[in-house]
């Protein structure tokens, strides 16, 4: 199956992500946005990070997961390589996302391009499939 | 909505329902087949039913699609009673440019370029994760934040001219960075003095044609084949998780706002509130490191220039941001208004004698500095008092894509690379990929943008540049 895909964007990247459910989904969103920047699939997965994450909406859970791994490739070069472990829960009125990463160095690949923001921009979410504007 | 041509050279969408102003689009026939393709006259019409807005919601000749205001918007807010809004200041938060001219030509020049572009590539990081060799402590970022382009000649990079010949002395004083969190300061630690990615570049340009002689003159523009730079760049990581933050903020803070809008990246702070001043306060910080970061580039490219050229002088003529919002002063319905004054890649336009120019340019009016795309002309134009009357002080700030980064794919960046050298233009990037997305191909036609500007009044052409090196991220 694939994971996922980039639809027509004039000025920015949109990817498309697919998952049997929305941890998977969210997993292929993640490794669509950094594979814009280099194949992913090369990317050894060599330093691990966990990310723990809560917001009051599901949109804005998948706006700090994907920024929460932006942080960590400006502060680190880290490149995404695969995500094991990761859960979504709704507890209260909070969405909790607990997830490990695993990657490598940008300065080991051939790497390309940037990525500065995450965008609301057509965001859109279901369990199997999301869309999601990373401005570069 | 009802569309209507004024003149060659500008439009307007009439104020209707909940509309609080009309559109004012400065554009021609050319142009504006762009702007029906894609949301942006949308975009402006949401931007003018905002609350407190005046006069109009604003479209410069390069206008298209963007996130909340569409790219090329402005618009001004009352101070008290109107609203600051991160998506009428884009992500990249002061990105802008800067322009220094050199004694040098293109015959000196162009022999060398190949080892000059080395040099400069080595001074100036740049692609993905570049890292500076500037290490700041934590205080060290809080007074970068604080003190801009300051706390670089303090710390003994620059020249004087570099710092106070740009807008704000490269320096806005309502900056706080308390206001700034620790993400945004950890994006920003490593990466004071260098270019990053995407439409970022550095190039080494040379004078084609002046139209205005006396004025480029004043500008340090002498002669046709003089070599000048120009720094294209902005707060890099740190700007952009600013602009994040405080989206996230608005929104947490006022939902049924948030869901209220045509575009959640449309989100405000309403004037007068804790949250609007503390975003103003942030986004001074990074606005800051913006022009700190080209006033250490700045400098590394003079030293650059040096060591390739010996005794060279590199001077600054100014600089520029594109995404940011100010405090201003405009003349509403005959009365002076405060405003926060938001330019979405726009271009400031400030006639002569304006308070807030430099010395320098208080004869001429401002320049202002708008880029081409990679391997394009770039020019220069100076402020008028049509702007100020007519566009709040603004005009158009570049090319603006015409094709997505997928569809450059269709081309081999080694192609690229090959078809500019027959031109005479040299690239050093870090990234292929990076060289095919920018491709001339690409981006619009920045000729029009500049003739519309011109014919509108809003900003007159002084002088247009070619590149001669280029330096992509």
């Amino acid at each position: 199956m694939k994971k996922f895909e980039y639809l027509e964007h004039t000025a920015d990247v949109k990817i498309k992500a697919y998952g049997n459910n929305l941890e998977e989904t969210f997993t292929n969103v993640a490794l669509g946005m950094f594979n814009h920047l280099t194949d992913i699939e090369k990317v050894k997965p060599v330093i691990k990070h966990e990310l723990n994450i809560k917001a009051k909406r599901v949109k804005s859970l998948l706006y700090d997961f994907l920024e929460d791994l932006l942080i960590l490739l400006d502060t680190d070069g880290f490149i995404l390589n695969k995500i094991e472990k990761i859960s979504i829960k709704e507890e209260g009125e909070e969405f909790i996302l607990h997830a490990i990463c695993y990657g490598d160095s940008y300065k080991n690949y051939d790497v390309n391009g940037n990525i500065k923001s995450i965008t609301y921009n057509d965001m859109e979410i279901t369990d199997k499939e999301i869309i999601v504007v990373v401005d570069v | 909505m009802k569309l209507k041509k004024i003149n060659d050279h500008e439009y307007e969408i009439e104020k209707e329902g909940d509309m609080n102003v009309p559109v004012k689009i400065f554009s021609s026939e050319k142009l504006m087949e762009n702007l029906k393709g894609d949301k942006s006259l949308q975009q402006a019409i949401n931007v003018s039913k905002l609350p407190g807005i005046y006069k109009a919601s604003c479209m410069c000749p390069d206008a298209h699609q963007g996130y909340g205001f569409s790219i090329g918007g402005v618009a001004a807010f009352d101070i008290k009673k109107g609203l600051i809004t991160p998506g009428g200041i884009g992500f990249d938060i002061n990105c802008g440019v800067r322009l220094l001219t050199t004694n040098l030509t293109k015959e000196q020049v162009e022999p060398k370029i190949k080892e000059l572009l080395e040099v400069l590539f080595k001074r100036v990081p740049s692609g993905v994760g570049s890292e500076s060799k500037i290490r700041l402590t934590d205080a060290q970022l809080d007074s970068v934040l604080k003190n801009g382009g300051q706390w670089v000649l303090d710390n003994g990079y620059g020249t004087k001219d570099d710092v106070e010949l740009a807008e704000e002395n490269s320096r806005m004083p309502e900056a706080d960075p308390s206001k700034v969190s620790q993400k945004a300061k950890s994006r920003g630690r490593k990466q004071l003095g260098t270019l990053g990615a995407g439409n970022h570049f550095l190039e080494i340009q040379i004078v084609d044609e002046i139209f205005d002689e006396a004025i480029a003159k004043e500008f340090g523009i002498i002669k046709k084949d003089q070599i000048v730079i120009m720094i294209h760049c902005g707060s890099r990581g740190l700007g952009h998780q600013v602009c994040s933050d405080y989206l996230r903020r608005m929104e947490e803070e006022n939902p049924e706002l948030a869901d209220s809008l045509p575009e959640r990246d449309l989100v405000y702070a309403p004037a007068g509130t804790e949250l609007a001043e503390d975003y103003f306060k942030a986004m001074s910080a990074a606005a800051n490191y913006a022009w700190a970061n080209r006033t250490v580039i700045a400098h590394e490219v003079r030293e650059g220039f040096k060591q390739v050229f010996g005794d060279v002088e590199v001077l600054p003529v100014y600089d520029v941001a594109h995404n940011i919002a100010k405090k201003e002063k405009h003349i509403i319905d005959g009365e002076e208004k405060e405003v926060y004054l938001h330019r979405k890649g726009a271009t400031r336009s400030f006639p002569p004698g304006h308070p807030d120019l430099p010395e320098k340019y208080k004869k001429t009016g401002q320049p202002v500095l708008i880029p081409g795309s990679m391997g394009t002309s770039s020019y220069i134009l100076v402020g008028t008092q049509k702007a100020m009357e007519e566009s709040f002080g603004s005009t158009a700030h570049g090319a603006g894509r015409a094709m997505s980064r997928h569809a450059t794919r269709q081309f081999r960046a080694e192609d690229i690379k090959k078809e500019l050298e027959e031109k005479h233009i040299y690239v050093k990037s870090a990234s292929w990929k990076g060289i095919a997305e920018e491709c001339p191909q690409a981006y619009k036609d920045i000729d029009e943008v500049i003739k519309v500007s011109h014919e509108a009044g809003i900003g007159k052409l002084v002088a247009k540049v070619r590149p001669l090196g280029v330096i992509k991220g």
